[in-house]
């Protein structure tokens, strides 16, 4: 066996392993690279920058610890900034497996920027069938959510006081890893026409580029990058930062293998070739 | 009878449904209220229905010993223990809390990891230029793979970053709105279909 053919046959294993290096050095190392802010996540940072204090968005969060590395980093960026800008944030949990984590995500920054339960965000809890919620939720927030995620009657939470519906509200932002960025689309931003924009992992996020040209959608946080786009918007460099240089190797070391698989392809087919 | 009322109820939902879209006035938003509501009560009975299908298709491979029955065991304590924690306490109940945190969410968290791995694998072991397709193809993921990460535009000065944004913005968009409006008008004849009765299928085979 040749060389060429040798090295379009690497063990699996030492591809796992050179990953799993790719992972970990980034990591001790804690390399920096300069992260560039592109259009469509400037956009949402500036909706929510330019709404007045007390204005209220809705947040849908529908994902699961699977999709966390990528949309916690988003959720927590986007969380900072409300906070800090006093804009009222309204969550709506979804996914079911999804429920619990967005619930402590949620508390974990509410504390750490100071937030009050009630006052300035509000948890509406898990209802299936999304579809039907959003629509529902069109007419009354109350009708499909009489109480909070916590049991509490919404009429008895100050900051859901003269909040009915979508008219009451500024911007619906999904942080979104399932077919309910569909949803809201179609059965919300459609219907009730109110300002809509994203937050997707990065293999969803090509999906949306239409809708963002149409105007349909106005801005979108694409994946961990989307994210570390956001953290460096609000001047706050977390998790999507320090993942940066981590997925700027693994991407490296994936062309690199490519690039080895195609080499070693072409010259043993050429090889073989010569020898016929 | 068994045919003609179910395709009757499916007709009269559908139409005033499609109808109350247009129509602003307050009976039909009424009307559109009502709906909403029924749905969700629907929707309530058909979770309840997928967990008995869930529990009796499991129950059967328990029960003669099919292949893998093991695990249906596994799939049946898992929904039995965690609807069990569920209902004991309330929301912060601290043992729904650690087996949320400590099994579900690592093993959800540990599966997609996993990912990394085998996509590097696949991409090394597939990702051939063997026809110009490919090959386009190949150079379209390299493009937008680098310039989608910090480091991409920090080896081309800004290069990569501004062909994955050509890429996105264009072809991909082009692309995906010709899908998107094929799926429509599929989506809205088969709807029609549906709701004249043409197409059946939903009704199973009896």
């Amino acid at each position: 066996m040749t060389f060429f053919e040798k090295i379009t046959l690497i063990d699996r294993r030492i591809v796992f392993i050179v990953i799993a290096l790719a992972v970990i050095i980034p990591l001790l190392l804690r390399v920096d690279l300069p992260i560039k802010v592109t259009p469509e996540v400037k956009k949402v940072y500036d909706i929510i920058d330019e709404l007045p204090p007390g204005s209220v968005i809705v947040m849908p969060c529908e994902y699961a610890p699977d999709t966390m590395a990528e949309l916690e980093p988003m959720l927590f960026a986007v969380l900072r900034h409300c906070f800090r800008k006093d804009i009222k944030v309204i969550g709506c949990l979804f996914f079911p497996t999804g429920v619990k984590l967005i619930e402590q995500e949620f508390k974990q920054i509410a504390e750490e920027q100071g937030a009050v339960y009630g006052e300035d965000y509000v948890l509406l809890g898990y209802r299936p069938y999304p579809a039907v919620v959003i629509m529902s939720m069109g007419q009354d927030f109350r009708q499909s959510f009489p109480e909070d995620y916590y049991g509490t009657s919404l009429d008895a939470l100050p900051m859901m006081k003269g909040v009915k519906n979508y008219d009451d509200t500024e911007l619906v932002l999904t942080i979104n890893a399932t077919s309910g960025v569909d949803f809201w689309l179609i059965y919300g931003r459609e219907r009730y026409g109110f300002r809509y924009a994203l937050g997707v992992t990065a293999v969803m996020a090509a999906d949306y580029y239409s809708y963002l040209n149409s105007g349909q959608v106005e801005g979108i946080i694409g994946g961990l990058k989307g994210a570390a786009e956001y953290e460096s918007l609000i001047d706050y460099g977390d998790l999507a930062t320090m993942g940066m240089s981590i997925q700027s190797f693994v991407h490296i070391v994936i062309v690199l293998f490519i690039i080895i698989g195609n080499v070693g392809y072409f010259a043993s087919r050429g090889k073989q070739r010569g020898r016929r | 009878m068994k045919r003609q009322l179910p395709i009757a109820i499916t007709f009269i939902c559908a139409f005033i449904l499609t109808v109350q879209y247009f129509v602003p006035h307050r009976s039909f938003e009424m009307m559109y209220e009502v709906s909403n509501v029924w749905l969700q009560i629907i929707g309530f009975f058909a979770t309840l229905l997928g967990i008995l299908s869930l529990v009796l298709n499991h129950w059967e491979k328990v029960k003669y010993k099919q292949e893998n029955w093991i695990y249906s065991i596994v799939a049946l304590a898992g929904l039995a223990g965690m609807t069990l924690v569920g209902l004991i306490g309330s929301q912060d109940n601290p043992v729904f809390e650690w087996l949320y945190n400590f099994i579900l969410s690592p093993i959800q968290a540990t599966m997609f990891s996993l990912l990394a791995f085998f996509i590097a694998s696949a991409a090394y072991r597939a990702f051939r230029a063997r026809t110009t397709i490919a090959t386009i193809l190949l150079l379209a993921a390299i493009v937008v793979m680098l310039g989608r990460v910090p480091i991409g535009a920090y080896i081309s000065g800004g290069l990569f970053p501004w062909l994955a944004d050509i890429l996105l913005n264009y072809p991909n968009v082009a692309a995906k709105r010709a899908i998107i409006m094929g799926v429509g008008l599929g989506a809205a004849a088969t709807s029609l279909k549906v709701m004249l009765g043409i197409e059946r299928s939903y009704m199973g085979s009896d």
